[in-house]
This record gives structure tokens, sequence and C-alpha cells, in this order.
């Protein structure tokens, strides 16, 4: 059923049904109205944000005004409350491909940096998430003693955390990228942690009882049952690892007087009122979350596909 | 009570001499600690089951007979008395790959194709890919499942997936096959075939089975003994032997002979009911 739709996304204008049904019943109307409501009640909220102060200025300097003189003002702010969508994509065009690649006003530069330690964090999380989980799972005294404080450990705020951590580590020399994926990892093994628990614990007492009656060893009911039965847990897990980690590598960019990437831009915007830099940066942020996430679940589909069970996971 | 039918078994064992027990059970008990109290599953059985015997077991719904095979299987620990499966403990036989299993579902591993589900077992065992191809073919072809090796589990029907755990079982050539309810979810044609497939394969390699049904003519047509069990907490209440003649054919089960054993098993479980009420 599910290919069905892939066709007929798929297939081109062979035939075409009405435009309006078209649109609702594949999955780009319900997205592209929602946008165009996003976008009303943005350029709305810029209005009602931006206008006292415009009102202000213009009974100072005694300007007779109208309400689309008003909007128009309210929309080309220079340092604006909140800027209107179009400012945010003049200066994301701009930054993005209006300057070199290593220049340090190229938002793909700041992208890049901080991707790089989000990815060095992702793998780093991951891995000592799976590896407290195959902990967990197998060892019961590491069941009991380590499973609170990996939860404890995610009380902390990290905002809180991720200044000493920075500062500890340049105390030892460390700078730079590995601090931020340090802190990306700190936030990321958590939900790897969970799920991999989860799903290593899930094959079912009958599947268990089949190795058993094999007297196979741990390292076989492992690799054979425990490992293949936790793979979709653990992509379910990633996804949000990988969108964790990309905030940890930018809140780990705020303290570290901030020279490059997403977190600098945003810190210098905020420093010098660059409103519509910061929000061009935010925009950002989340289009390369969207991009390592889609990434994480392309992954994922290929692998499951590639494992055969992928029958109930085309779904998501 | 239950002990009367038991003394049978003794008997039985002279007559056929040099053979050994595979499985022997004294007095064994066993009650599940349930949150409701205790659920007594298996009271007292005596039993002695030999070196290539075919024994199936009857009984109602709940009776404990899943529960038997799985302390023969170490899968579950007998709460009193004692049991031996090749003269060690069932701990040991299963350390030592003493059986093999076909449990009531069959138990798939859903990311492997029906060829290497059928072959997992071999895998574990370390036999060699080739060996491991050619009984994976052998023993789907003996379930009529050729043609399906590259399937996934969940393309299959319940009772493919079940002839896949039971080739899965046979694959390693174990010298006990447990088999739980194997045929429950068959049609009955395929049924049929597939009692005719085990029968001739029991003939040709003397393993000792031990099956469990609920079916009577299933149960005969391929027993060489017949253990009736009572309901809950499951009891014996008699043993039939059932020595049809060794190449009989599907049609033996209109013979005088298994019509009268039929009854008898019809009987036994008559009486275990009436004795619950
Ligand atoms: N793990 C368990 N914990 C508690 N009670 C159990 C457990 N396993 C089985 N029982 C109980 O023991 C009794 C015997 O169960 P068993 O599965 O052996 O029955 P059965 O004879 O195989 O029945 P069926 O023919 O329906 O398969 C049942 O009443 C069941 O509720
Ligand atoms: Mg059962």
């Amino acid at each position: 059923m599910t290919t069905e739709v892939a066709d007929a996304a798929d297939v081109p204008a062979v035939q075409r049904p009405g435009v309006v049904s078209r649109l609702m019943s594949g999955k780009a109307g319900p997205v592209g109205l929602m946008l165009l409501l996003i976008l009303v009640i943005w350029y709305a909220g810029a209005v009602y944000l931006n206008a006292p102060r415009l009102i202000d200025g213009y009974e100072r300097s005694d300007t007779e005004w109208t309400f689309s003189q008003l909007t128009d003002d309210a929309w080309a702010m220079e340092r604006p409350i909140l800027p209107a969508p179009h400012q945010v994509l003049v200066e994301l065009n701009k930054t993005i491909f209006g300057k070199k690649i290593t220049s340090k006003r190229s938002l793909i530069y700041h992208s890049w940096v901080t991707i790089s330690s989000t990815l060095l964090g992702f793998v780093l999380g991951t891995s000592l998430g799976m590896l407290l989980a195959v902990g967990i799972v197998h060892v019961k005294a590491l069941d009991k003693s380590l499973m609170p404080w990996v939860i404890a450990s995610q009380t902390i705020p990290i905002l809180a955390i991720a200044p000493m951590i920075i500062v500890v580590l340049g105390a030892i020399g460390l700078t730079g990228l590995v601090p931020k994926s340090i802190i990306s990892m700190y936030l990321c093994f958590f939900p790897v942690t969970i799920g991999m628990v989860k799903g290593l614990r899930s094959p079912d007492p009958l599947q268990l009882d089949l190795m058993r009656t094999y007297s196979s060893s741990t390292s076989q009911v492992f690799w054979k049952l425990r490992w293949p039965s936790s793979v979709p847990f653990l992509f379910a897990s990633l996804k949000v690892a990988i969108a964790i980690s990309l905030v940890g590598a930018i809140v780990g960019e705020l303290p570290t007087g901030a020279q490059a990437g997403i977190g600098a831009r945003l810190l210098v915007g905020s420093y010098y009122g660059q409103t519509i830099q910061i929000w061009s940066a935010l925009v950002m942020a989340s289009i390369l979350a969207g991009l390592l996430v889609a990434l994480v679940g392309v992954a994922e589909k290929f692998v499951l596909r590639r494992m055969g069970v992928a029958q109930t996971g085309g779904a998501g | 009570m239950q002990n009367v039918a038991v003394k049978a078994v003794p008997t039985a064992a002279v007559e056929r001499g040099s053979k050994s027990s595979v499985v022997e059970t004294d007095k064994l008990s066993l009650t599940f600690q349930t949150a409701d109290g205790p659920v007594y599953a298996l009271s007292n059985v005596n039993l002695t089951i030999e070196q290539g015997d075919f024994v199936s077991f009857i009984g109602p719904s709940g009776c404990g007979k899943t529960t038997l095979m799985r302390v023969i299987a170490d899968l579950e620990q007998p709460t009193e008395g004692s049991i031996t499966v090749n003269k060690v403990s069932p701990r040991e036989a299963r350390l030592d790959r003493a059986y093999g299993y076909v449990f009531q579902a069959p138990a798939l591993y859903p990311w492997r194709q029906v060829d290497r589900n059928v072959t997992l077992p071999l895998e574990i065992m370390g036999l060699s890919k080739a060996e491991q191809q050619e009984r994976a073919a052998r023993y789907l072809e003996m379930v009529n499942l050729t043609g399906f090796e590259k399937k996934y589990p969940w393309q299959l029907s319940g009772g493919m997936q079940q002839r896949v755990s039971i080739a899965r079982a046979l694959s390693f050539e174990p010298d006990l096959l447990l088999m739980d309810e194997p045929f429950g979810a068959l049609d009955e044609i395929t049924r049929d075939h597939l009692n005719e497939q085990l029968l001739r394969l029991w003939e040709k390699t003397q393993k000792t089975v031990v099956f469990v049904t609920h079916s009577i003519p299933e149960a005969v047509f391929l027993s060489s003994k017949i253990v009736v069990m009572s309901p809950r907490p499951g009891r014996i209440i008699d043993v039939i032997d059932c020595n049809l003649p060794p190449d009989r054919t599907l049609d033996a089960r209109e013979t005088p002979e298994f019509l009268e054993i039929a009854h008898r098993v019809r009987e036994g479980l008559r009486a275990g009911h009436s004795y619950d009420d």
C-alpha cells in the first residue's frame, strides 16, 4: 500500500488529477499550508512587535503615518525586535552564497564548524551510550549502580555545566573542537543508552529460550539476537541524539569567547543587537538539524530494508 | 493413583532389552509461584522414555504438557522430585546440545530469511557454510518449503512459519526431539504429509521423539507410547503402548487396532476430566 503512494508521487504528469485534491492528498499540501500559516503569523508578529518603536519615531519627528507605511517600515528595519522572514532570507542568501566559504562571514563556514563538533560528539556519545547499554544489559551490578547516574547526569542543566567543561578542559590544554564535542556527547549518550537498553532487552522470552537450547555463548546471543533486535530502537534514539548533539555543540560555542560556529553567530548577534543575524543563525541551525535527522532517517530506512524488517518501518 | 500407569513402564523396558533410558523422572512436581498464589503445573510425574521411543503427550489445555517439555529442556526447574536426561541432569544435557526443541510458537528471527533461520543452530555449532546450506535445503524440502528460502518470516503464513521452525530443529540432527504441538497450525493435508515424513524420519534415524498433540489420531498414528495426562495439576493417567506396524501409511488409521487404541486414549482423557470434577 505504501508503495502505491510512493509510485503516485514519482509518476510525472502522465495524468494529472485536480490540482487541489492532488495537493491535499500528498505530503506537500498540508506542509505548504502550515508554512503559509506560519509566514502570516510571522509577518503579523513583526508588525506588532516592531510598531511601538516606529510609532515613537514618527511622533518624535512629527511625521504623518499610515498603516501601510507602518507595515513597510516594520518589515525593513535594520535592527528590528522581530525581523520579517524575507529579511532573514536576504541575510541567509548573503551569508551563504554571497561569501567565500573560507570567509569568517560565511554562514557555511560557521555551519561547518558547528557540524564538525556535532558529528564528533555524536560519534563519541553514541559509542559511549552503546557501551553503557551493553554493560547495563549484561551485568546486573551495572544495571543497579549505573542507571541512576545515567539518569542523574541529565538532570543537570547543560547551560550550567557547559562553561565548566570548557574551563576544565581548557586548563588541561584542550580547546576548540574537543570540548564542544564533549558537551554534545554528554547530551547525546543518554537517549542512546536508554534506547539500546530497551532494544537489547526486546527479544521475547521464546527467542531467548531458543538460544538457550543451543547452549550458545553470551556473545552469540548478543550478536545473533540482542543486537539485531535492538537496531530499530537504536535508530529511534539516534534521531534524537543527533539533534540534541547539535544543541550541545551550539551551547558549547557560547562560552568559548565565540570565535566561530552557529553559537558564535548567535552570541555576536546578541552583543550588537543584530537580530537579523541571530534569526538567520537560528534558521540555519534548524535547517542543519533537519538535514542531520533526515540523514539518520535515510540510514535507518536503508539498514532496516537490508535487514528485511522494514515492512512496518515504512510508515515513519 | 497416578503411579499405577507408570508401573507399566519397567515391564516395557525389559521387553526392549538393551535400550537405555533417555528421560527419567521421579516424583517430579513443579509449582509456579505467581502473584495470585501457587499454580500447580505438574504433580508427581513418574516417567521413563527410552531411546528410540516416540512418546506423545495428550491432555487438556493447560495441564502442564509444555511445562514438562520445558523441564526436560532445562528451561524450567522442577520444585520437587528429580529428572535425568541422557543419564545426566537436564542442564548438562542442554550444554551437550542433546535435544532439538520445536516450540509451540515458531519463534523465528524476523530479520533472518527462511534459510538463515534454519541455519541458525548450525552457525552456532560452527558447521561449514556448505554443510549449512545443504542441510537447510534438505530439511526445507522435507517440510515442503523449497522455493521459500529467501522469504522473510512475515511473508509466510503461520503454518509455514511453524514448518520453518520444524526444519530448524531437525537441521542439527539431534538424537532427542522435543516437539510441542508442531502441527497444530496446519491444514489437514499438510499435517498428514508431515506426519508421514516425521514417521519415516523417526524409523530411519531411531531418534527419540517427545511429542505433544491435541489430536488423538495423530498421537495414535505416530507414537510408540501415548501418555495421557489429567487436567491441572498435570498427572499421568495412563500410558498406552501403541505399536502399529512399522512401515504403516496413513491408511493404518482405518484399521481395527488403530481404532481400538484411539478409543482407549479417548476413554483416558474422559476419565481424567470426570476425576477432576
Ligand atoms: N511461567 C509461568 N508462570 C506461571 N504459570 C505458568 C507459567 N507457565 C505455565 N504456567 C501455568 O502452568 C499451567 C500449565 O501450562 P502449560 O503451558 O504447561 O500447559 P499445556 O498443557 O502446554 O497447555 P496447552 O495444551 O494449552 O499448550 C497453566 O495453567 C499455566 O497457566
Ligand atoms: Mg502447551
